[in-house]
């Protein structure tokens, strides 16, 4: 059963990339601006045989139906063709490189924000209108009206430069780079067991991570509280008081598990949302990752990489939402007939 | 329980009126309060040129990265302290309202009638269109929209008209959605089905019988989208790609002050404050909408 | 019969609402013996629920018992702590309530809601515990109950799930059972098998029944006495057969004229004039004299107290008063 709800949603999954790629191909050749010109605007005078001869290298020759249909063939087959502001490196590779940071990141910012929003949903809920429950709801406030870019800054401010205690800039302190293994530099570092490293990689997120869960964190303690309120409500959960359960079994399985079913999808979304976001945050604090990398490709005109760099965000878009409609089910035996 | 139900009731009965609907808004006093730091935002931008103190290019070279009042080195002259160019801050984050409120609205204008337009079509017509439309709506919502803006931003270089397609691009698809499942619910109602047994014509259905009933929640979702744009177009304009440098606007002056964060923390940090304050006092006032709008949607 | 299990007495619960204080439960007290069931007869809104949530000690926020006493098994229970209260709940008084779909957890299986209530109660744990629920199930009228054990309560039906909550309910051998509206969420066929489904367990445990109903029927069928409740106070209360047959207090008289008597198809059907008073402003007098056809003076100045008019016959109203009432005899319906 979960073999074919999975294979359905995948397949369902090819309309869209097409969809997508379509729209990024079309956008980025279709507006001005001539990659070849970028990437000799430094190099001072060539030739019009060198332009020529550059083009037709990276395949820009040929019309542009064409190159989409050959952007599309290889694609599939992984291959994103040659980037134009990496020296010419496949992009591939340039990707590759650089996607376990953004990984890292997004994670850590993920369970930030879960670990905080869950249990401060949860205790708002328990007395609305409470002390509790007015900070949180002020503080959810706050954390969707601020800008990401503008909290970072204020976090670097604050806790790298006034007070020194964090870095702000980069992945990890060079001197302790972990043998590479997958990566994701805490996991590498915890492999070779090398807790210096670790507890590097670990601070310099602490900062990007904060900025990019705090929107996130306030959104779902929102959907939380309120679900967890209407859940409270319940006669289930009354039921589940009279059976004589402590209120703590009470609360933290019968009435969250029902509550974390609307809060699945919120969570999905929002993760979506930390992805965008990455790319303003990795670009303020220099995080060597996919989000700056896509910045500094979009700066250089770098068509076959930003494509990638696309692409990979809007599968892992699709991706998020088949994973929320799988823990869906998981949660909620009434999805799994349906 | 009967008697929340009935509490409830009779706030939906209040609220059915527009009297009713306003009368509740001013009853929330943090919405009210929100209302006015809206308008006093905007009256600060319209005004901007009789209230500023400067001009907002104004460069001051005797009196750069001049700390704000309250700071050791500030002063009166210039109350919110200078950037690194000598602009008085004030004045600059006076004019940066303007931008950000004329996007926020003209943004959220296009992708409401774009949205909603679309989003009653296919919900009230269904059929290929509708199918058609849920195809694009599934492509557009697997799109990571910051990343289409900086690309066509990139692509055409920073000018306020490609902003507001780029930030367009995705914006209607939330007043598609709910505009359609709307009109879906509306279609099988009595009043149209009323409307339609009088021989009304179906642009006038959709127009003067089902708009009105549905426009309530779209309301609400535009004011919450226009926070949602303005820390939007503050991001872009951040990147560098976003309003047009010459024209002051409260992303562009963040970035401006990141390179002097370590000496003048207030150039990049008080322009935010001004995104924070205009964007939480839209947000609230968009709640105490919701509230007075649609009081089943109560916290 | 013999010596009281439960014994309400002055039990006040309010909730504060922004509206001012809405007085649920005001005074109400009754007694249930062992073996019996005793019905808590009223129209919806008159504080029959509460009254059992009190009695659970399952009031929330912004309700609070006010005083009052609920005396079970020698203690008072409204003096007893959360976690001896939890020992109480579902362990020696068992709940039933009205609907068996919202009452039961959508996200967990009948086996996980059953061996929960086993394993709190220390009654079994593991294997045993599983093997007890499939029993209970069983003795519930549950066919293919070992397969049942892992279906969700959306795939049970109506009657069902009735009869899982029922498992659940008595799963720890409680003495008493609170069973609140247990019919009301089902259809007519199925309410008579759930209600000689709670009399048969009732016989074969040894159960006493607090039976929570607005349905004269199903009290005069399944109960042996009643407390009838208007407006958060018992105003009558008596042995069935004989509180059926001969009502004293007009609320009481005026219920049973709404009801459709078999065979009695020349009598018409008055219904009670006027409506439920407003929990939050409640008459200085007696609570039913707005709406009393007999009403005069003294009832709607000053509050009638309970009394004992015969041997386990208690009414509150004035015209059983040690005054005499400027009516005659009490009409007798």
């Amino acid at each position: 059963m979960w073999g074919r709800f999975v294979t359905r949603r995948l397949i369902q999954l090819i309309p869209v990339l097409l969809g997508v790629s379509f729209i990024v191909f079309f956008t980025m050749h279709l507006t001005p601006g001539d990659p070849i010109e970028h990437m000799l605007g430094q190099a001072g005078h060539v030739t019009q045989e060198q332009i020529e001869e550059l083009r037709g290298h990276y395949g820009l020759d040929r019309p542009l139906v064409v190159q989409y249909g050959l952007f599309v063939g290889n694609a599939a087959r992984g291959d994103f063709g040659l980037s134009y502001s990496h020296h010419g490196r496949a992009v591939a590779s340039v990707v590759r490189e650089r996607l376990p940071a953004t990984l890292e990141l997004t994670l850590f910012a993920f369970v930030m924000a879960l670990v905080f929003a869950i249990p401060a949903g949860v205790i708002a809920s328990l007395r609305p209108q409470g002390v509790f429950d007015r900070g949180a709801t002020i503080g959810a406030l706050l954390g969707i009206s601020m800008p990401g870019f503008w909290l970072g800054i204020v976090l670097m401010i604050v806790f790298g430069l006034q007070r020194n205690w964090l870095p702000i800039s980069g992945r990890i302190d060079l001197a302790v780079v972990p043998p590479a293994r997958t990566g994701l530099y805490t996991l590498d570092a915890l492999l070779s067991g090398n807790g210096a490293a670790f507890w590097s990689a670990l601070k310099h997120m602490v900062l990007p991570g904060l900025a990019m869960a705090a929107p996130m964190a306030a959104m779902v303690m929102r959907m939380v509280r309120s679900s967890m309120i209407g859940v409270l409500a319940q006669d289930y959960v009354q039921f589940a008081r009279a059976k004589g359960l402590p209120e703590r079994t009470v609360v933290g399985k019968h009435a969250l598990r029902n509550a974390l079913i609307p809060t699945v999808n919120i969570v999905a979304l929002q993760t979506g949302l930390l992805l965008s976001g990455n790319m303003i945050i990795e670009t303020v604090f220099q995080y060597p990752g996919l989000g700056k990398l896509a910045v500094d490709a979009i700066g250089a005109a770098d068509y076959p990489l930003v494509q990638a760099v696309v692409l990979i965000y809007a599968v892992s878009y699709v991706l998020l939402n088949v994973g929320a409609d799988a823990l869906h089910a998981v949660l909620d035996p009434r999805v799994r007939v349906a | 329980m009967s008697q929340a139900a009935s509490e409830e009731e009779a706030l939906e009965s209040v609220a059915a009126t527009t009297p009713g609907m306003v009368r509740l808004l001013l009853g929330n006093r943090v919405a009210v309060v929100a209302g006015v730091v809206v308008l006093a935002f905007l009256a600060m931008g319209l005004l901007a040129p009789a209230l500023a103190p400067y001009e907002p290019s104004e460069q001051h070279a005797e009196a750069i990265r001049v700390a704000p009042f309250w700071q050791a080195g500030g002063g009166t002259r210039f109350l919110l302290g200078t950037d690194g160019l000598g602009r008085d801050l004030l004045s600059r984050i006076m004019y940066g309202a303007r931008v950000s409120i004329l996007l926020g609205v003209v943004v959220v204008l296009l992708t409401l009638v774009v949205g909603a337009g679309l989003g009653m079509v296919a919900g009230y017509f269904g059929g290929w269109f509708d199918a058609v439309m849920s195809r694009v709506v599934d492509t557009l919502l697997a799109f990571p929209f910051l990343i289409f803006a900086l690309a066509i931003m990139a692509a055409t270089g920073p000018n306020l008209v490609a902003l507001v397609l780029a930030l367009a691009f995705k914006g209607w698809v939330d007043f598609y959605r709910v505009a359609r499942g709307d009109v879906l619910a509306a279609r099988e109602a009595d009043y149209v089905t009323a409307a339609r047994g009088l021989g009304a014509s179906t642009p006038h259905i959709l127009m003067s019988e089902i708009l009105p009933n549905i426009l309530p929640p779209l309301i609400v979702l535009a004011t919450l989208r226009m926070a949602t744009i303005i820390i939007a177009e503050a991001s872009l304009s951040f990147l560098g790609i976003g309003v047009p440098p010459r024209i002051p606007a409260w992303g562009t002056m963040v970035a401006d002050g990141r390179a002097d964060v370590a000496s003048a923390w207030w150039i990049a940090t008080l322009p935010g404050i001004a995104i924070l304050l205009l964007v939480l006092a839209v947000n609230l006032f968009g709640e105490g909408l919701r509230d007075a709008l649609d009081p089943r949607m109560r916290k | 019969m013999g010596e009281a299990v439960l014994g309400v007495r002055d039990l006040h619960t309010h909730f504060s609402t922004y509206r001012g204080v809405l007085r649920a439960v005001d005074g109400v007290s009754f007694e249930l013996k062992r073996g019996e069931t005793l019905a808590l007869v009223g129209e919806s809104g008159c504080g029959k629920s509460v009254t059992a949530l009190s009695i659970m000690g399952l009031v929330r926020r912004p309700g609070r018992i006010v005083r009052g006493e609920v005396l079970f098994g020698g203690e008072d229970l409204l003096r007893k702590s959360q976690s001896e209260m939890r020992r109480v709940r579902g362990g020696r008084i068992g709940m039933v309530f009205q609907d068996p779909l919202s009452t039961l957890n959508p996200t967990f299986s009948v086996e996980t809601q059953i061996v929960e209530s086993l394993r709190i109660h220390g009654v079994a744990k593991g294997k045993e515990a599983r093997e007890r629920s499939i029993e209970l199930l069983e003795a519930m009228g549950i066919p293919a109950a070992r397969e049942r054990m892992g279906a969700y309560p959306h795939e049970l039906s109506g009657g069902m799930r009735q009869r899982v909550m029922i498992a659940i309910a008595v799963s720890c051998e409680p003495e008493l059972l609170i069973a609140d509206e247990p019919t009301t969420a089902l259809d007519v066929t199925l309410q008579a098998q759930i209600m000689d489904l709670l009399a048969e367990i009732k016989e074969e445990r040894g159960l006493s029944i607090a039976l929570i109903t607005h349905d004269l029927g199903i009290v005069s069928q399944f109960s042996d006495r009643a407390a009838v409740m208007y407006a958060g106070q018992v105003v009558e209360q008596g042995a069935v057969a004989e509180l059926l047959e001969e009502p004293l207090h007009p609320y009481t008289q005026g219920l049973l004229r709404c009801v459709p008597r078999l065979g009695r198809a020349d009598v018409a059907l008055t219904p009670i004039e006027g409506s439920v008073p407003d929990m939050a402003a409640l008459p200085p007098g007696c609570r039913f004299a707005p709406r009393c056809p007999k009403a005069w003076d003294r009832c709607r100045d000053e509050l009638p107290e309970m009394r004992e008019v015969k041997d386990d016959r208690f009414v509150r109203c004035h015209m059983y008063g040690e005054e005499e009432s400027p009516m005659d005899e009490p009409e007798v319906v």
